[in-house]
């Protein structure tokens, strides 16, 4: 594992190390994301998947380590809702929609744009942005359910919901935690069809406990977490018959 | 989760998991309580020398001899009285110099005097026996003029200065300090000639400077003021305070300017000590305003801490612990110098059977809705406040202090400290240090602690979880009823006692962080010491809104408190 | 609510339609009613005392105190039932409004006082204080004292609002702590040195921009202007939660973390609500105080600010107008109540607190909608039966709980 010049990648984690009353949920992780590609990331759990993206979207500070965006950007200086206006999104394990709100309110809060509270006060949505959201509706199949409360949504369309949520950001990364959870095999095939479709044009990091749909997606790099750290990397195949992996996945 | 896997391999050895909780649980609360009851108990008793008896006919002719017309008979008599060597004298003779010895004019028996409504009670110097009860006009009390009462003040400071007991020799000498006489300087140096003890000879040659300070010798007075350096009493201070007062003739009124330095300088270095035990005075209240702080923290550590229920009725609950107070004197008048150790327990059940009530019936059907358990609560103090004030009137009860909890212990001349706020700050420790044992050791502790960490795991592995919550509530609240016990010892019960201290009891709580006594503990204290510490400056009130603002503004910069559970369990 | 068919107008058009929002009935039959009474309440107070439409002006007096009542239930609603903040120290923000009024009335009185000092109050001259204390000038003229209505409860909401909300103080904490606020300001007022009139606060008023407040006319103009402000209040209210940011804070209060990660400053937009609803608190108590002749330290107690919380809790909060509904119910039972039998007000008041929370998480107006919708699905279920369908499912969905 080489380390790779900071500007030729979009994320840039190195030496990391978050602790929790003396547990390390992350032990000098080094993680680096080329602009456009797509990594999936496994591990067991407590393996610090989440915390991971908690230090990189700004939930967790780190106790030590460097974390950069597009080469410059120190992603420790920064507070969530700065990090998600950068172009960093993410989607939760647990679907997170806003429960009270509509399916086309949803959207409209998440489409990308200023986020002032004045703005937010006097906003109108633009024909432009209108289409914008009929068009993710379309994408996320949610055309009939436009005018739904979204706490009335089924599982699956609450995981879509969220997926549209975070297209509508339009974000240069996105943070998938485990998106395929709860899906029924349509959805799957269709949620890696999707993701595959956005790889090149945004970079997705995709977190999952699901082989077969890992296998699916990941073109090119898996990275296995434990313990707090980078146990492997490489392609799918070097990864299944890598011994330490298997040992950490069959083992014990 | 250790703890819940210790209990899982414990639970197939237990033929009825409920049945032991409940004896545990009951077993915990009674060691509990007897912990804090023989606590409570132990109650300072007082012994006093029995009477040693001489010839009673000798003595009896001497005492009568006292009531003679002739003021130089007298001044014989008391001489010879005085030379008995008989207990009885010293009595008789304090009752002389205070004009408390009379004698019936038909009888010319005498006797001490007590009034007791209109009428005289007179009680035998001799027998200890009471003469009868007469009308002011019968008796006649044995007068004495300004010579008589100075030889009586000598002759009672020797008697005193050569008891055999040290503590009367000791309190002779304290006493003349606290009102010198040249007259008695005489006495005075024949007993330091005679004292062999140690502390005594301190005090003694204490007291003849106290005398001596006025001396007309420039060097007697400076002996004096170097031997008085470092004493601590008011009355010595101001005694050298007045030796550097200047004279409306801009003279001072201490001529030796030598002296003059040396009193200052002897003032300067017993204003250092005073300052020294001032601070140990603040730091004395402070501890007990943050016991009184931490007795109604600690039940709310429980019901917010460990529950995160949010109980504003807390307060109501140390009302009805101190209306408990107040009901069990009602029902005890004979023994109330025990009602509290009644009380303390009864407090307990009461307090904690409601609080019991409260959780079954309203508390949980609100759990995960905290900021509606704050609602409900609220309204229920509301309706425990209206309720006190149907059943006793709005009017505060005055509740009674037991002589062993009044008074104060004088340590020395600066500093001495209330019995009340002592008791109360032992009482305190007490209360937490079973309280922590009690979580901590004990088998309901530990499925309280399992329930408030993995509902689900606990209840999965067998422990009724809705039952230890209603215990736990109940805990919260039993512990608020003792500490409403504490609270009648110190202020009003009526109504409004528990409002006053709930927003400083939560105050404590989170300032303290959520879920840790050690941190209640720390917290109450620390607040009660630098609320003290505020007060000479700022005043009563201002200090109190100088804490407010302060917590206000730290819970800005560490929501969870002082010593919070860090890691991810704590931040949802 | 939402909006992707609206025609694109004016900037003022769209705030308008938005504040007159044609999906609102409630708040159009409340402001039909509002409107009404605006009208009529003065009027019947201009018959002769004979006749039995009289509305006396004791009666227009405490109708203006229940609106005062309102708009501050108003607030509360708006920063709790929308964004989810439950403070119990709105009542401070009232108060404070309510003071910066006070001091302007206490200037006007002028020599007019037992003391007759031209400048000083009353309790000043009691106090033997020599000359106006710095932060009283500039309170005898209107305008001034008007902007500190706003300024002062806005000011303190910021600072505190600025520093909790930054260090994402949330939940029952925020309340303990506004409560702790408030009690710390009633303590400090209740100190002479203080300047404010100690415990007796201000009172003795005698009149307002020349007008005696004793004159019926002054209290039905007073009554007018209180129902106006809440007229207002509400339409801007309406505006804000039919607004993005409306939707905003709704996010806020249902998933705080969510919205952080869409990329919202949460704490700007509460931050923003807070003084937003701290200064329409002031406002309700500027206008209080000169209808009920008097402001004390005891208005800032924490027990106030908490009632305030139960009056949108009953009306049923997130609505708007139930939290004006509830304001008006709870203080017409307790003026009904304190009168008739006061032993029992705290019982029953109490009694609210707990039943509304087990019972009535919606208040009053989600009893009333619940009604509605089992009425509606009864009708569509005839409706159903008649025509033999098999579909009963639609009116089933009408009737699904909010989750919330």
């Amino acid at each position: 594992m080489h380390t790779p010049n900071r500007q030729d990648t979009i994320l840039y984690l190195n030496g990391v190390s978050v602790s929790f009353d003396g547990f390390k949920a992350l032990n000098n992780l080094s993680l680096y994301i080329e602009p456009g590609e797509l990594r999936a990331i496994i591990g067991p759990n407590g393996a610090g998947k989440s915390t991971m993206m908690d230090v990189i979207t700004g939930k967790t500070r780190p106790d030590e380590g460097e974390v950069f965006f597009a080469d410059h950007t120190d992603l420790t200086k920064y507070d969530e809702a700065e990090i998600a206006n950068l172009g960093i999104g993410r989607k939760f394990q647990k679907p997170s929609c806003i429960e009270s709100l509509t399916v086309y309110e949803n959207l409209e809060l998440s489409l990308s744009g200023t986020r002032t509270v004045f703005h937010a006060l006097l906003h109108r949505l633009s024909p432009k942005q209108q289409e914008r959201i009929d068009e993710l509706l379309e994408i996320i199949g949610l055309t009939i359910e436009r005018q739904t409360t979204a706490g009335l949504l089924s599982h699956g369309q609450k995981q879509w919901l969220e997926i549209g949520m975070l297209l509508a950001q339009d974000p240069q990364v996105l943070l998938i935690d485990e998106p395929v959870a709860g899906m029924t095999p349509q959805e799957v095939e269709r949620t890696s069809t999707l993701l595959t479709s956005l790889a090149g044009k945004h970079s997705v990091i995709v977190v999952e406990h699901d082989m077969a749909f890992v296998r699916s997606i990941a073109q090119s790099k898996v990275t296995v977490l434990h313990q707090g750290s980078v146990l492997a990397e490489g392609s799918m195949d070097k990864i299944q018959s890598d011994p330490k992996v298997i040992e950490v996945y069959l083992g014990e | 989760m250790t703890i819940i896997q210790k209990q899982s391999t414990q639970r197939p050895s237990l033929p009825h998991p409920i049945k032991t909780i409940k004896l545990t649980f009951l077993l915990g609360i009674y060691g509990f309580l007897l912990a804090i009851s023989t606590f409570a108990f132990a109650v300072p008793e007082s012994t006093e020398p029995p009477p040693s008896l001489t010839n009673d006919s000798i003595f009896e002719t001497a005492l009568n001899k006292l009531n003679q017309k002739n003021f130089a008979q007298k001044n014989q008599a008391i001489t010879e009285f005085s030379n008995l060597k008989d207990n009885r004298v010293l009595n008789t003779l304090i009752a002389l110099k205070e004009g408390e010895l009379f004698y019936v004019k038909k009888t010319k028996q005498i006797g001490f005097s007590e009034k007791k409504e209109a009428l005289y009670v007179l009680t035998d110097p001799v027998t200890s026996k009471i003469i009868g009860e007469f009308k002011k006009r019968k008796i006649k009390k044995i007068s004495l003029n300004n010579s008589l009462r100075t030889l009586i003040r000598q002759t009672i400071a020797g008697l005193q200065l050569s008891s055999q007991d040290k503590q009367t020799r000791l309190d002779a000498a304290t006493s003349i300090i606290k009102k010198p006489s040249k007259d008695l300087l005489p006495t005075l140096e024949k007993a330091i000639a005679l004292e062999t003890d140690e502390t005594v000879l301190l005090r003694l040659t204490k007291a003849r400077a106290v005398i001596n300070i006025s001396d007309p010798s420039a060097d007697v007075r400076l002996a004096s003021v170097h031997r008085l350096e470092g004493s601590l009493l008011p009355e010595i201070r101001s005694l050298l305070n007045a030796m550097l007062i200047v004279e409306d003739d801009g003279s001072f009124r201490e001529p030796s300017e030598e002296v003059r330095a040396a009193a200052t300088i002897a003032l300067e270095s017993i204003n250092d000590q005073v300052q020294v035990y001032k601070f140990a005075e603040n730091l004395f209240f402070g501890i007990s305003l943050g016991s009184v702080l931490l007795l109604s923290a600690v039940g709310l550590a429980i019901t917010f801490g460990v529950m995160g229920v949010i109980n504003m009725a807390h307060g109501e609950m140390m009302m009805i612990g101190a209306y408990t107070t107040y009901v069990i004197q009602l029902l005890m008048p004979n023994h109330i110098e025990y009602s509290l150790m009644v009380a303390i327990p009864a407090a307990f059940l009461v307090a904690g059977l409601m609080g019991i009530i409260i959780e079954r019936g309203i508390i949980r059907h609100l759990y995960g809705r905290p900021l509606e358990t704050l609602l409900a609560t609220f309204g229920l103090s509301l309706v425990l406040q209206q309720l006190v004030r149907s059943i006793f009137s709005p009017l505060n009860r005055s509740v009674y202090t037991p002589d062993w909890m009044s008074g104060s212990w004088e340590i020395n001349g600066a500093l001495s400290l209330t019995y009340n706020r002592l008791y109360i700050i032992f009482f305190a420790l007490a209360v937490l240090i079973a309280l922590i044992l009690l979580l901590k050791k004990s088998r309901f502790g530990l499925q309280m602690r399992a329930v408030t960490q993995n509902r689900s795991m606990a209840r999965a592995i067998g422990i009724r979880t809705s039952w230890v919550d209603a215990m736990t509530f109940g805990l919260g609240s039993g512990i608020a009823g003792i500490a409403g016990v504490a609270l009648s010892q110190l202020t009003n019960v009526g109504p409004n006692l528990g409002q006053a201290y709930i927003i400083d009891s939560f105050m404590v709580v989170v300032f303290g962080g959520v879920g840790n006594l050690f941190g209640t503990f720390f917290a109450a204290m620390s607040l009660g010491i630098a609320n003290k510490f505020i007060e000479p400056y700022a005043g009563a009130v201002l200090a109190k809104i100088l804490i407010l603002v302060f917590i206000i503004i730290f819970i800005q910069r560490r929501p969870r408190g002082l010593f919070a559970l860090k890691g991810r369990a704590a931040e949802d | 609510m939402t909006t992707n068919d609206r025609p694109v107008t004016g900037p003022i058009a769209h705030i308008l339609s938005l504040a007159f929002d044609k999906n609102d009935v409630g708040g159009r039959r409340f402001l039909l009613i509002l409107a009404v009474v605006t009208v009529a309440v003065p009027l019947l107070n201009m018959l002769p005392e004979t006749s039995p439409f009289y509305v006396s002006t004791y009666t227009l007096t405490l109708m203006g105190k229940y609106l005062c009542y309102a708009i501050l239930a108003l607030s509360v609603d708006l920063i709790w039932g929308y964004c989810g903040i439950m403070s119990l120290g709105h009542g401070a923000f009232f108060t404070l409004g309510g003071y910066a009024m006070g001091m302007y009335l206490m200037r006007q009185i002028g020599e007019r006082g037992v003391y007759g000092d031209p400048i000083l109050p009353d309790f000043m001259v009691f106090l033997d204080w020599s000359e106006l204390p710095w932060y009283w000038l500039g309170f005898d003229s209107f305008s001034f004292a008007m902007l500190m209505v706003l300024v002062v409860p806005g000011l303190l909401a910021f600072i505190f609002g600025w520093l909790a909300f930054r260090s994402r103080v949330t939940g029952v904490y925020l309340s303990i702590i506004t409560q702790a606020m408030t009690y710390a300001l009633m303590l400090a007022f209740f100190r002479n040195d203080m300047g404010f009139g100690g415990n007796n606060g201000l009172t003795d008023f005698k009149d307002i921009l020349g007008f005696s407040l004793q004159a019926d006319s002054t209290r039905a103009i007073l009554f007018v202007i209180t129902a106006l402000a809440l007229a207002l209040a509400y339409l801007l209210s309406r505006f804000i939660v039919n607004s993005k940011l409306g939707r905003v804070i709704v996010s806020v209060r249902d998933a705080e973390s969510r919205t952080r990660f869409i990329g919202y400053k949460v704490e700007h937009y509460k931050l923003f609500v807070f003084v937003l609803s701290a200064v329409i608190a002031g406002i309700a108590g500027a206008l209080y105080v000169p209808q009920v002749g008097i402001i004390n330290p005891g208005e800032f107690s924490p027990i106030n600010s908490i009632e305030i919380i139960i009056w949108v809790a009953i009306g049923g909060r997130g609505t708007l107008y139930g939290a004006i509904l509830g304001a008006i119910l709870v203080n017409y039972a307790k003026t009904y109540f304190t009168g008739a039998l006061p032993e029992v007000w705290l019982f029953m008041l109490g009694g609210l607190f707990v039943v509304t929370t087990l019972y009535l998480p919606k208040g009053v107006i989600g009893i009333a909608n619940q009604v509605k919708d089992r009425y509606r699905e009864q009708a569509s279920k005839k409706q159903d039966q008649q025509m033999d369908s098999i579909k009963t499912e639609n009116a089933d969905t009408l009737s699904v709980e909010d989750p919330n």
